[in-house]
């Protein structure tokens, strides 16, 4: 599945990296430990996360995530979406929750384990 | 003429949801000079309520008090943010006030938050949920309290919780941070050899006390003419002789 097809069916927001949509989603991973992220996500992975700091676009550039979906609504930080930008990064955003936004990718065929 | 200080910057009191009960400010500066600790900070979760009383025991003791506060960012990192005098950490702490997670502390859950004065009199509690988070990102936080003229340290930066590694992955660029504090379970060379980005950085340890046993179990030792934070600082830069020691 496309980044694309994931943001119709779930009615994502874009907030960064618009041109990047025809990218292939292989897994996923859900984890608020950018630590953690760094060290057990895997390369095209979307990433479910709360965190919004500028940080969160390093590590998912750094492990070559297909993309970052920040949860409950929250609002990227300025510099973040800036910097998403510029690497190239997408992120969308979702007014649920991690538990109820997972269930969600994992009914549509997304798993943990690639 | 510089000599060597023993510094714990990192003491939690009674006010700490997780403290324990002996931790009066008047226990603590006794039990810091018993152990020949010259400087102390007072770092309690998100309030400084219980600073003023220990720098006044502090002062009578002939031990260095320093006003901070742990503050916890927005991505639950926490921080330890060090002043001369109450008045620079009771700014901040209204700051930090502001923007604290609402709800009221569960004294079952987490632990009673009493304030004391310097007779060690319980003279009240406060009632705010202290363990939580602010809304404040690690660095608006960084920024106002050091506008407000604090040295900022990270607090244990190798733990895997409430830590800035831990939390944030690596130590975003731009953060303007004066320090890092390694925790007791690893040695500067043990840190700076797993975490690279660690070079750039002086490095420091203090205990993170929450009992009067735990006080001094590790400590720095700073090169200075005199105890004061502004001299820590120079410290910490190493400026004009000014040192950590080892």
């Amino acid at each position: 599945m496309n980044l694309k097809e994931m943001v119709e069916k779930l009615g994502l927001e874009v907030k960064s990296g618009a041109g990047q949509m025809d990218r292939e989603v292989r897994g996923g991973y859900a984890s608020d430990l950018m630590s953690d992220v760094m060290a057990n996500s895997r390369q095209g992975d979307i990433w479910v996360t709360l965190q919004i700091h500028q940080n969160i676009v390093a590590v998912a550039s750094l492990r070559e995530l297909a993309a970052i979906i920040i949860v409950q609504g929250r609002q990227p930080e300025k510099e973040t979406v800036e910097k998403a930008e510029r690497e190239g990064i997408p992120i969308l955003g979702s007014p649920l929750h991690t538990f109820e936004l997972v269930g969600r990718l994992y009914q549509m065929g997304i798993s943990g384990m690639h | 003429m510089l000599k060597e200080y023993r510094a714990d910057l990192h003491i939690h009191t009674c006010l700490s949801p997780c403290g324990s009960l002996d931790m009066s400010p008047r226990a603590i500066v006794r039990e810091a000079k018993k152990k020949g600790i010259e400087i102390i900070a007072i770092c309690d979760h998100n309030s400084a309520e219980n600073v003023l009383p220990a720098q006044k025991i502090g002062e009578v003791e002939g031990v260095t008090v320093l006003a901070g506060m742990e503050v916890t960012s927005q991505e639950e990192v926490h921080l330890l943010t060090l002043f001369n005098d109450v008045e620079g950490v009771n700014r901040l702490q209204e700051i930090v006030y502001e923007h604290l997670l609402p709800g009221e502390n569960d004294e079952e859950a987490f632990g009673p938050q009493v304030i004391v004065n310097e007779e060690d009199e319980v003279i009240g509690m406060n009632m705010r949920l202290l363990i939580g988070a602010t809304t404040l990102s690690i660095n608006e936080l960084v920024d106002r309290a050091q506008k407000l003229g604090s040295v900022v340290i990270a607090s244990h930066v190798d733990r895997e919780s409430f830590s800035l590694l831990g939390h944030m992955g690596f130590i975003p660029h731009d953060l303007k941070l004066t320090a890092l504090e390694i925790s007791p379970h690893i040695t500067a060379e043990q840190a700076r050899a797993r975490f690279l980005q660690m070079s750039g950085y002086p490095l420091v340890t203090f205990s993170d006390a929450h009992t009067l046993e735990d006080i001094g179990k590790v400590s720095t030792r700073f090169f200075l003419e005199e105890p004061t934070l502004k001299e820590i600082e120079k410290a910490l830069r190493g400026e004009e002789g000014r040192r950590i020691v080892g």
